[in-house]
């Protein structure tokens, strides 16, 4: 007699009971055996040629994905089977991602990389190439430029560890028709800065647009000010112990900074303005200046983002300090977020991917994105929009470039530092309480 | 069945399975995370023994007493706007609302099923200052009290009440359909002699309504009180955690000190510390309840 299925209201024997429930739970055994994941993050295929993995927090099809996938097609040719894939992460989600890969040994031989601190502990666990001896070996040294490597060793310290695809400076963008119309130059010190905010805000034109929800854009106001004021190695002195951030020298600059929100100079609502819409007062109009990098070029110089047009924009250095032991020729840079090459994943493949995409990277990302890099340009496009050429000689011209203030701070002291940066500037934290967490932050 | 289900064996195939799951999934992870705290470091750093260094530490943060604080506040107010507003929609369901009941209760419910995020993508658009007013500043400007015009999110004490209104109008519903099942579930006899006895409006509520309810209300505040304990999303999504640390809560602190500052132990430590307070308060509406109910 066959068997027919068990079926609801059918009595069934100890045994039948019993195979059910034992089957029941090899079946949810393999299948949570199933969803573990099989990848093995291997970055070199049986023919050869390399699959490149990046952990990146720009999506697929933009920015520095983009570039790499443009550059990795062209090597391709030569190259069968070379393949790039991105794995896409949000920003605030970059550290925790790369802890948790780091910790299964899953990071893929490409990554956006932690803060310094993070990256120091992933370097003596092997998982960061020194890429100034690789570079040396595959002979591709001079494919990246000094100022580049002069601010990744500030941050990250020698060796080259990081590869720019961005470089940047920063500095106040302002609107030129808003300054014109009420006769406005661009200011030379601090002060003049401040008379300029208040003579706009009695015009009832907002001076300043800065993100609250973000704070660097805030902070960053408090570092150059220190630069200015304290010269170049103000921020390195706290990092070594020779000065805190409570010392009323440094306290002078949050209370600088935050008597710019006291004001009213940032607007209503700059603890609750975002990266985008703070950045859309200026390019709409209503804010006449912004403190910003320029990495924002590709908005600045898209007509349909930038409503003021690319010739109403206009750039002055952070002014100086009355005073100051720092000047404004000492430039803020950075080479925004860098990219890391995963020593455990990297094999001669990747190295002859490696060699092709630096040689190739400055060119096409002033090419296709109009981004300024810190790779070599060979062949500079014959059009180059002004604010893309301003940039590019601000770099070349700039002898003593200076970081940003939570560079050498660690993650923590970071955190908090661009935390309290609305409440600073709204007046619901002093700036010697400020200063006084980000310090006791920084040395936990 | 009876004899089946009393044979050992049979017991062991069919509770084992289960039990593995949430010993692996439930108890390890919190065994885990209790060795965790009295340890510091990170999974690519390695792990150094401090002892009771993090529970100390916890004493002596400000920054958790500021969470702790916020954590106790926030789940007293929605506990109480969410389970208070519940009951009275189940009145209003029950003893007011006639046909049109269903169509109302399907209404109150909905935002239940709308995603946190989503939500809270509504509420800042509700209480927005720039670059556009949002609705409860355009409506102030509209009747020219424009010096109630506020950054209802950038300021903590506005920005707290701004949270509770969002999480209460998002549970309310749940509440209301929960004391709404209890509340048909007891005899419409009991409400007819209430009725013959002279109880009426506030009188009948609190010498028939309550009572009777009680189980359940009792089951709704602990669900209430353990998920506002627990709150996350809806900060993380409305303010995250903002303005500087005022709206964070005690889980958002142990995620951004473990996550993002890298800090382990103590992040399990402020989570031990959140979960003890769970077992706390729970224990405590269990024993009033005995009392009360039992």
């Amino acid at each position: 007699m066959p068997q027919l299925p068990l079926q609801f209201g059918t009595p069934i024997n100890r045994r039948q009971f019993v195979k059910v429930a034992a089957g029941t739970s090899l079946s949810l055994t393999a299948f949570l055996a199933a969803c573990g994941s099989t990848s093995t993050g291997s970055s070199l295929n049986s023919n050869g040629s390399a699959n490149i993995e990046f952990l990146s927090v720009q999506q697929a099809g933009t920015g520095w994905p983009l570039i790499l996938a443009t550059i990795t097609d062209q090597y391709a040719r030569t190259h069968p089977g070379t393949t790039f894939k991105v794995d896409y992460i949000a920003q605030n989600n970059l550290n925790q991602q790369v802890q948790l890969l780091a910790g299964q040994g899953a990071l893929p031989v490409l990554y956006n990389s932690p803060p310094p601190d993070l990256l120091a502990k992933l370097s003596k666990d092997g998982e960061v190439l020194d890429l100034e001896s690789t570079f040396q070996q595959l002979g591709v040294s001079d494919q990246i430029t000094p100022g580049a490597v002069s601010v990744l060793n500030k941050i990250f310290g020698s060796p080259l560890t990081q590869l720019p695809f961005e470089l940047n400076v920063e500095g106040f963008w302002y609107n030129k028709q808003i300054f014109a119309q009420h006769s406005i130059q661009p200011p030379n010190t601090w002060d003049e800065l401040v008379q300029i905010c208040a003579n706009l805000y009695q015009k009832g034109i907002q001076p300043l647009t800065a993100s609250g929800i973000q704070g660097w854009p805030i902070t960053r106001l408090i570092g150059n000010y220190i630069f200015r004021s304290l010269g170049p190695d103000a921020l390195l002195n706290v990092k070594n112990g020779q000065a805190k951030l409570t010392d009323p020298p440094y306290v002078e600059a949050a209370t600088a900074v935050a008597n710019l929100g006291k004001h009213g100079y940032f607007g209503k609502g700059v603890a609750t303005l975002d990266y985008t819409p703070a950045l859309d007062l200026y390019l709409n109009g209503t804010a006449a200046m912004m403190y910003m990098g320029s990495w924002e070029l590709r908005d600045f110089n898209d007509p349909t983002v930038n409503k003021i047009g690319a010739d109403n924009v206009g750039f002055f250095p952070f002014p100086n300090v009355t005073g100051g032991a720092g000047n404004s020729s000492q430039t803020p840079m950075n080479a925004g977020q860098t990219t890391t090459v995963n020593k455990a994943k990297y094999n001669a493949t990747v190295g002859q991917w490696l060699a092709y995409m630096v040689k190739n990277y400055g060119d096409v990302a002033l090419q296709k994105e109009g981004a300024v890099t810190g790779f070599a340009v060979h062949n500079p496009p014959a059009n180059l929009p002004a604010l893309t050429t301003l940039v590019i000689n601000l770099i070349k011209q700039t002898a003593q470039p200076v970081l940003w203030f939570e560079a050498l701070f660690t993650t923590k002291a970071t955190n908090i530092s661009q935390q309290d940066a609305a409440p600073l500037v709204t007046g619901a934290m002093s700036p010697q309480a400020f200063m006084a967490a980000v310090q006791q932050a920084n040395q936990s | 069945m009876e004899a089946m289900l009393r044979d050992r064996k049979a017991i062991l195939v069919f509770v084992g399975p289960a039990l593995l799951i949430y010993s692996v999934v439930i108890l390890v992870p919190i065994i885990w995370s209790l060795v965790y705290t009295v340890f510091e470091g990170s999974v690519i750093g390695g792990f150094q023994f401090v002892g009771l260094h993090n529970y100390a530490e916890l004493f002596s943060d400000p920054t958790f007493w500021q969470a702790f604080l916020f954590t106790v506040k926030y789940a007293v107010v929605v506990t109480i706007g969410q389970v208070g507003i519940g009951l009275l929609l189940a009145l209003l369901y029950v003893f007011y609302l006639g046909k049109a009941s269903p169509l109302i209760r399907t209404l109150v419910f909905f935002p239940v099923v709308l995603p946190t995020v989503a939500v809270a993508a509504l509420f800042k658009k509700i209480f927005e200052i720039t670059p556009t007013y949002g609705l409860v500043n355009s409506l102030l400007h509209v009747i020219h009290l424009d010096a109630w015009i506020q950054p209802w999110l950038g300021q903590a004490g506005s920005a707290f009440w701004v949270i509770a209104i969002m999480d209460i109008w998002r549970s309310m519903g749940f509440y209301g359909v929960l004391l709404f099942a209890g509340l048909v579930d007891i005899p419409a006899e009991i409400f007819e002699s209430a009725k013959i006895d002279g109880a009426s409006g506030w009188r009948m509520v609190r010498y028939i309504v309550l009572p009777l309810l009680a189980p359940i209300l009792f089951s709704s505040f602990i669900f209430s009180i353990n998920g506002t304990l627990k709150v996350f999303d809806s900060v993380l999504a409305l303010t995250n955690g903002g303005p500087g640390q005022a709206t964070t809560p005690l889980t958002l602190y142990m995620f951004t000190t473990a996550f993002s500052n890298g800090e382990y132990g103590y992040g399990s430590t402020i989570a031990t510390a959140l979960a003890i307070m769970c077992l706390f308060v729970t224990l405590l509406i269990f024993r009033s309840a005995r009392q009360d109910v039992g």
